[in-house]
């Protein structure tokens, strides 16, 4: 059973702007009915200002509540200000949602844009323009991205959980994981200055090593059966040995040590390599 | 308190208070192990094995071939792996693509370690295809396991057409008949299963406790090793308590088997016939006759199952979806998908599964309260307006035609 706050259930019993606006001045359509859930955004604008907002849902409760609480939160503000709104201030507006859930405020997002794009003349929203990622979800990369960013997302579970990227046959996992590394690897450069290369003693590059594979690679690689073992270092030479689902992979093999040697190299030091070694 | 009306027996069931009475003096002074020498211990074993005779009862099984376990999971655990491990050179396995998680998630770790899988395909009603199942056994297959009855649907497999075809192939014939038992009769002494499982809590027991039985004969290594107990087929020192309840839960299911083809079913029929004549858009899922007497999967299509849920709950009706949203996954039940129902149908479908305690006033109070809940969804879906016109236009040109 979900662990719904009091003003989720609030707005999922007693749905506020439920309907349509006839002539509405802006119309987002997201989501389908084979995916589970589906948001119609209508808005009325009266001089720049959005005067009223009405949705119809086909989804769980989280859905409904997620779509009636952004009827409220865009009523009243012009389209400059609404285009601010992210899918964590919804999910805030409800006094949080469950993970697993989170998806639904980004189906609310997503509508939002889609009503923005739809009022400007433009065909479709920027999120919808990318590359599509997950086929199962009809998910594109600029979504992933996005919800990344503003979510400060780490693993591939919690972006599944978010936009439902990779739920289903989950053969896009690795492309998911490389946005998130590209994501999290371009915020290090932002916040954090490089580290000046310098001399790392033998000990302290094992611990650190160890620490990283333990702290970093293997709750990914677990998520999907697989693991991974730090073998032996040598030098600027890290062998590892792939456990579980990953050791019979022979294409994820090749990702992994990628992801293993990134991963290593943003959180150790820059020169390393990864050799893979048989069990 | 709220009022709470249960249909959601085949999640699990409420423990009969004849059960709870049985199990009380085992937690009290009847504290003994059976393994024991002494007699304060050792009493414990005869009556331990009046309780495996009542389990042997109900199935029609001698009691040398029931051993307890934990639960159904654990059952299906030890038959699937119990039997693979008595052949290693048979390294093919056939189930189906509706068994539950117990079987289901089980059959695809083992293909993923090594062993090959042939998932057997059912139709739109949720029957088996038997010459699919046929075609699928091989020299090399191991096990077939097969369920009874659906957990989600409630359709009844033909298990014995099935184990015809499996003995004639030469395979181990393993039968998850978790919902099966006490609703339907069973009889292993005629029957082509080799093993098969049950579990205390779906035919009220409690939580904790199951059984498998393994035909005389049939080639079985234990899941669980240790000491001597269950035959060394299952180590681990006995749940007197539980076993004590599940003895008496198969006892009374077997007094109790007529009221549940019976007054069960017309209580569920009841409840069906009512929901799909007066809801539009509602449909059956699952065979109309080849079911247990107490179970009904009805879709609300175009809209979703969570939400249904959570409105019945505000009334007090614990009922259960197929939805993708009730479990953290995307995706809607895997038996709804394998049947091919649609997926405007299978994110809105409701499971409710009676028992012998449902009254018909329960019944009647599901009925009335089913109509504005789907009322109240429709009226938030962004498709039902549309679907209503084009069936509208659908209607016109056929009249005007």
């Amino acid at each position: 059973m979900w662990d719904y706050s009091d003003k989720v259930k609030d707005h999922f019993f007693h749905p506020r702007n439920v309907g349509e606006i006839p002539n509405a001045d802006a119309v987002g359509d997201v989501g389908n009915i084979a995916c589970g859930d589906a948001l119609r955004l209508t808005l009325k604008l009266d001089n720049g200002r959005i005067v009223d907002a009405k949705f119809k849902t086909f989804g769980c409760g989280s859905a409904i509540a997620a779509a009636s609480a952004l009827t409220e939160m865009v009523k009243g503000k012009t389209m400059e200000e609404v285009e601010k709104i992210t899918n964590q201030d919804i999910a805030d507006y409800l006094d949080g949602l469950p993970e697993e859930k989170m998806h639904c405020s980004v189906m609310g997002q997503e509508a939002l844009e889609a009503a923005i794009a739809n009022y400007r003349g433009f065909k479709k929203a920027p999120a919808e323009e990318g590359a599509i990622i997950c086929k199962c979800f009809g998910v594109t990369d600029k979504v992933i991205e996005r919800v990344i960013r503003e979510n400060s997302l780490s693993t591939i579970d919690q972006v599944t959980h978010y936009t439902k990227a990779g739920g289903g046959c989950k053969s896009c996992h690795p492309d998911i994981q490389r946005i998130i590394d590209e994501v999290r690897g371009a915020e290090a450069v932002v916040v954090s200055k490089p580290k000046p290369a310098k001399k790392m003693s033998n000990i302290k590059k094992m611990q650190l090593v160890q620490e990283t594979i333990e702290k970093e690679i293997r709750p990914v690689l677990m998520l999907d059966g697989g693991d991974v073992e730090l073998e032996d270092i040598d030098g600027d030479t890290v062998y590892v040995s792939f456990r579980g689902s990953c050791a019979e992979c022979p294409s994820s093999k090749v990702t992994i040590k990628q992801t293993v040697e990134s991963k290593l190299r943003e959180f150790v030091a820059e020169g390393l390599v990864v050799e893979e070694v048989a069990s | 308190m709220k009022r709470v009306v249960y249909v959601d027996n085949n999640a699990t069931t409420r423990v009969a208070d004849e059960v709870v009475e049985e199990m009380v003096p085992y937690f009290k002074e009847l504290y003994g192990n059976p393994s024991s020498m002494h007699t304060f211990g050792g009493q414990l074993y005869k009556r331990m094995e009046r309780a495996r005779g009542k389990v042997a009862d109900i199935i029609g099984a001698t009691p040398p071939e029931i051993i307890f376990t934990s639960c159904g999971t654990e059952s299906d655990n030890a038959a699937i792996r119990g039997v693979l491990e008595s052949y290693p050179k048979k390294r093919h396995i056939v189930t189906t693509r509706v068994e539950h998680p117990a079987v289901f998630n089980l059959c695809k770790y083992l293909a993923r370690k090594g062993y090959e899988l042939t998932e057997i395909s059912v139709d739109n009603q949720g029957l088996l295809d038997l010459d699919e199942l046929r075609a699928a056994i091989r020299d090399d297959t191991a096990i077939v396991s097969i369920m009874h009855a659906n957990n989600e649907t409630g359709v009844i497999f033909p298990v014995e057409e099935a184990g015809q075809i499996i003995k004639e192939k030469g395979a181990v014939f393993h039968c998850d008949a978790v919902q099966a038992v006490g609703k339907l009769p069973l009889d292993m002494s005629r029957s082509t299963i080799d093993l098969l499982s049950l579990s205390g809590h779906k035919l009220h027991a409690p939580k904790g406790v199951g059984a498998l039985y393994i035909r005389r004969g049939v080639k079985f290594q234990p899941l669980i090793v240790g000491g001597h107990h269950e035959h060394s087929k299952r180590a681990g020192t006995e749940n007197v308590p539980y076993i004590m309840g599940l003895g008496k839960a198969c006892e009374l299911a077997n007094e109790y088997m007529k009221e549940e083809q019976g007054r069960v079913k017309c209580l569920r029929d009841k409840l069906e016939e009512n929901i799909l004549a007066n809801i539009s858009n509602s449909r059956l899922n699952g065979h109309k006759t080849l079911r247990l007497p107490n179970t009904t999967n009805i879709s609300f299509e175009y809209i979703e199952g969570e939400a249904i849920l959570l409105l019945l709950d505000e009334v007090g009706i614990c009922a259960s979806s197929g939805s993708a949203c009730t479990s953290g996954a995307l995706e809607p039940s895997h038996v709804l998908r394998a049947m091919g129902v649609p997926f405007t149908a299978a994110h809105g479908s409701v499971r409710f599964s009676l028992s012998r305690y449902n009254t018909e006033e329960e019944i009647d109070y599901i009925a009335k309260n089913i109509p504005p809940i789907i009322k109240r969804l429709k009226d938030i879906s962004p498709y039902v307006k549309e679907i209503e016109e084009l069936e509208q236009k659908a209607v016109s040109t056929a009249n005007r035609g």
